[in-house]
């Protein structure tokens, strides 16, 4: 074992107090940073999931849209038109929007409607545990997810509520679909998402272009927006960045969770300065004794910075653990904390960015020590 | 004898600032030589420790020159010093200033670290130090495990392991009791006398003077008197 590693590991060892301090440090901060990061991973994968399970190649919307939970209308015309360019294969409407789930004991719950065509396999529901899509073309037919029982005041296959006064029966249940406005997800056919939510018939909220296999997408796009006025078009993964970014930067969520997560870096660099500082204060004697008998500046820096990643390996391998636990108990939740092997490598990084960073106040300290002082300590 | 392993020409100390600059060191030449135990004794505040640290190359002196093995020390600036403290020069102290969490084994093997050393070599040489200082028994001993007299036996031997020209030993004795103040001196001669370092103690201890080649006497920043050592004489 290189003797630089064994001096700053018994360096660190030695007041075990101190070292357990400076872990605790460690570890609030990164299972800090972990909770913000994972809940902003898990907030823009939330926010998307119905982007990210809708089958299109590009989607049209009414100019402006911001983000997929955005009600603003397109006119049925404007499909047609859609229809008739060269390169498009199917504009399957799908219509959004909020209404009131009446429960059979009477109380209501608001609840967000996804109507598309169960045929042409637009926006379906996924994760299916019981029925079959099919079956939403049936009268009154309702998809809703398992997580949501208790919400909709229902306990399963078959039962019955009302929107709008009109009744729906539930005929399948997904798993996981969940709404990060904690709102529950009603997926049915089209039309019957149009009379429950006060759409217009010839209204829809998107348009979801499927290609022709010969066409490109480009090309489609530009025809697309030359000929249909007050819209836009924009791929999956575009509509997928502007829906994040509205919920995440529109709305403050974003700014809020890197504040929480920069608090955290912050406190943990302070906490494992002091403690840093204080270890170096306390075994400057010996630093006097290396720089006294010919030591090199740099040698006592490795001492100093390999203490400091050595804090770094140990506290971030336990917040890592604590992160596991979080994660795994955040699963089933309307928001959770995601943690992706990217986001495992970045906090590595910053773990080890912030000690090192800590240790420029021990290593100022020791870069003022007088060799000298060895004879009269 | 053999060549000067330190120079030290007209030197001069002025430690503190303004009101409270005090003149440690006023004109002081000597020369040590490879092979030669020098004594260096003097009563308290009289330059010692001053002069000990200037030729150790961890002050520089205000006037004067220093040669460490025919280099200059004029204008080193902190790590040129530091380069020729460790290639030159073992230092012993007077509280042996070992590293208390690293074994014996250790606390040698990181003079040889610090000059990028390592690996089975430098553990081979630290070994063979220790020997040299009777402690192959004590290699795996942590500090608090050795009795004061062995403790500076350890420090002996980080001070030799590198084979420096120079040892510098700061009252190596004063914290021992008689037999093993004895014990360390004869080391420290033997140091001198077979592998022809150059060897300089300081000093208030009278009892040293039979070991020693030759005495310097300084006082009040000045060499007052040279004169030959007990070992010289005998």
């Amino acid at each position: 074992m290189p003797l630089v590693f064994t001096l700053a590991l018994r360096n660190l060892f030695h007041d075990r107090l101190r070292f357990i301090a400076t872990v605790i440090g460690i570890v609030f901060s990164i299972v800090l940073v972990t909770v913000q990061m994972g809940l902003y991973l898990g907030f823009g994968r939330t926010v998307t999931t119905m982007i990210d399970h809708a089958r299109a190649d590009l989607w049209i919307m009414p100019r402006g849209t911001k983000c997929f939970e955005d009600p603003s209308l397109l006119d049925a015309r404007q499909r047609y038109r859609a229809l008739s360019i060269d390169g498009v294969a199917e504009a399957i409407p799908v219509v959004i929007g909020f209404a009131d789930w009446r429960m059979p004991s009477g109380s209501t719950t608001p609840v967000f409607v996804v109507g598309s065509d169960p045929r042409s396999g637009g926006l379906q529901p996924w994760n299916l545990v019981e029925g079959r899509i099919e079956a939403l073309t049936t009268p009154r037919a309702v998809a809703v997810d398992r997580s949501y029982f208790d919400r909709l005041g229902i306990s399963g296959m078959g039962a019955t509520a009302e929107i709008r006064q009109q009744l729906v029966r539930v005929v399948a249940i997904t798993d996981g679909i969940r709404s990060f406005t904690t709102t529950p997800y009603v997926f049915m056919d089209v039309d019957r998402a149009r009379a429950h939510t006060g759409v217009p018939l010839e209204k829809a909220t998107y348009f979801l272009v499927r290609l022709s296999p010969d066409a490109a997408i480009e090309r489609v796009r530009s025809r697309l927006l030359s000929n249909i006025s007050d819209v836009e078009v924009l791929t999956p993964a575009e509509f997928r960045e502007r829906s994040r970014s509205f919920w995440l930067f529109g709305t403050g969520a974003g700014a809020a969770l890197f504040a929480g997560a920069l608090l955290g870096v912050i406190v943990g660099t302070v906490i494992v300065a002091q403690t840093l500082y204080s270890s170096t204060k306390e075994h400057l004697n010996e630093f006097a004794t290396l720089r006294a008998i010919g030591s090199s500046r740099i040698y006592i820096y490795k001492v100093i910075v390999c203490q400091a990643l050595l804090s770094a390996v140990v506290g971030f391998s336990i917040a890592a653990l604590i992160g596991a636990v979080i994660v795994h108990l955040t699963a089933a939740t309307a928001l959770p904390i995601v943690i992706t092997p990217g986001l495992i490598a970045g906090l590595f990084s910053l773990t080890v960015v912030m000690c090192v960073t800590s240790a420029i106040a021990a290593i100022v300290q020791v870069t003022r020590i007088d060799p000298a002082t060895v004879f009269t300590r | 004898m053999t060549e000067p392993v330190i120079e030290a020409v007209n030197i001069a100390k002025v430690l503190g600032i303004g009101a409270a600059q005090v003149a440690a060191l006023k004109g002081v030449n000597l020369t040590l030589k490879g092979g030669e135990l020098t004594l260096l004794m003097g009563p308290s505040g009289s330059g010692k420790t001053t002069l000990l640290s200037i030729l150790g190359c961890m002050l520089s002196p205000t006037e004067g020159t220093v040669r460490v093995c025919g280099n200059s020390t004029d204008r080193a600036g902190p790590e040129e010093l530091a380069l020729l403290r460790r290639e030159h020069v073992g230092f012993i102290f007077q509280s042996f200033h070992l590293f208390p969490t690293l074994t014996a084994a250790d606390n040698v093997r990181i003079a040889l670290d610090i000059r990028g050393e390592a690996g089975r070599g430098a553990r081979v040489k630290a070994h063979d130090a220790l020997a040299k200082v009777g402690l192959s028994h004590k290699i795996s001993a942590y500090p608090r495990e050795l009795s004061g007299g062995e403790q500076q036996r350890v420090a002996i031997a980080r001070a030799i392991v590198g084979n420096p020209s120079i040892i510098l030993a700061d009252e190596p004795t004063a914290a021992l009791d008689g037999a093993n103040g004895r014990a360390i001196m004869k080391l420290l001669a033997g140091i001198a006398k077979d592998r022809g370092h150059g060897v300089l103690i300081v000093t208030h201890d009278p009892r040293l003077l039979t070991f020693a080649d030759r005495v310097v006497h300084i006082e009040d920043g000045r060499i007052v008197r040279e004169e030959s050592g007990g070992a010289k004489l005998n």
